[in-house]
């Protein structure tokens, strides 16, 4: 059944993804964003060398939670806002889960909205990326 | 790792400067590489029949998507992919470090494959503040406008940068 505004609750959690981003994913990154800074693909890189591995892109982070979103969605509406912060790195071949849950559900100027607060969690469990997206239904 | 980092006037004098415009695609080709570096299976981003079933009239920008700035060598960043005319040089900051802080991105309309949008970025602010581990930090914070060739305002993404 096709998400609707109607039957969404506060509180409701939204389906979880797993990544575990490699070298070459971030390869594909890379060339999709246009971020081509060494510390997200070469281990030779000073930066790499002194994190002491290169790390996750922070945008493929925050491209994750909105791909969450729009799995979650299904082009039901459409996305007006997703934003986080950078709070841990992430390392490539370490699984990631990508999560989300409704915070708030809304009327304005005649459209429905619904705020979801997203996140991403390390292999530990550690929250490393926080973020909020807003999404106004159809 | 910096010992101490002083906010210099000439630094401060760049803030709320609109850069020179500089064109960014969006294209089915650039849309798919989009959604191939995150990983997404949704067809939608990937199929035009399947998109238009889904109520587009092409392929659609997946979420913090925002365009493909045009390479020109000599006017493009060579690791960015942005222009380097864009107001702004990291280099003058004097810190060789560089990380992301967060990301935002609001959108005024829909973006769909075909679209041609073209960007202004701005300096609207400028901190210091101390982490544990790097030490001083300057935080930067960005902001870029992007137009559609009608002039509406299509979207706007906000960012800090980190230097240390």
């Amino acid at each position: 059944m096709a998400l609707t505004w109607d039957n969404i609750k506060e509180g409701d959690a939204l389906p979880e993804m797993k990544k575990t981003p490699g070298v070459t994913q971030l390869v594909k990154y890379a060339a999709g964003g246009g971020d081509f800074n060494p510390m997200h693909h070469d281990y030779n890189f000073f930066q790499s060398k002194a994190i002491g591995s290169i790390i996750v892109h922070g945008r493929f982070k925050w491209s994750s939670l909105g791909e969450l979103v729009s799995n979650w969605l299904g082009h039901q509406g459409r996305i007006k806002k997703v934003s986080c912060q950078y709070r841990g790195m992430d390392f490539p071949d370490q699984e990631m889960t990508v999560k989300g849950v409704v915070e708030r559900k809304w009327q304005e100027g005649g459209e429905k909205l619904v705020e979801v607060a997203v996140w991403t969690e390390n292999a530990e469990g550690k929250l490393t990326t926080p973020g909020k997206a807003v999404v106004i239904f159809k | 790792m910096a010992e101490k980092i002083e906010i210099k006037d000439e630094w401060k004098a760049q803030l709320g400067i609109d850069s020179p415009p500089w064109t960014y695609e969006v294209t089915t080709t650039s849309i798919r590489a989009f959604a191939r570096g995150v990983g997404y299976t949704d067809p939608v981003y990937y199929d035009i029949d399947v998109a238009r079933a889904a109520g587009y009239q092409n392929l659609p920008a997946p979420p913090c998507y925002l365009g493909t700035p045009v390479f020109i060598p000599g006017k493009s960043d060579d690791t960015f992919s942005g222009p380097v005319n864009s107001g702004m040089s990291l280099l003058q900051f004097e810190l060789v470090n560089v990380l992301d802080g967060g990301t935002e991105v609001e959108y005024f309309d829909s973006i769909c494959a075909g679209d041609i949008l073209t960007a202004v970025n701005r300096l609207v602010g400028l901190d210091v503040r101390e982490s544990k581990a790097l030490g001083q930090m300057l935080i930067l914070s960005l902001e870029m406008e992007y137009k559609n060739p009608t002039g509406k305002v299509v979207m706007i993404s906000r960012g800090q940068t980190i230097l240390y």
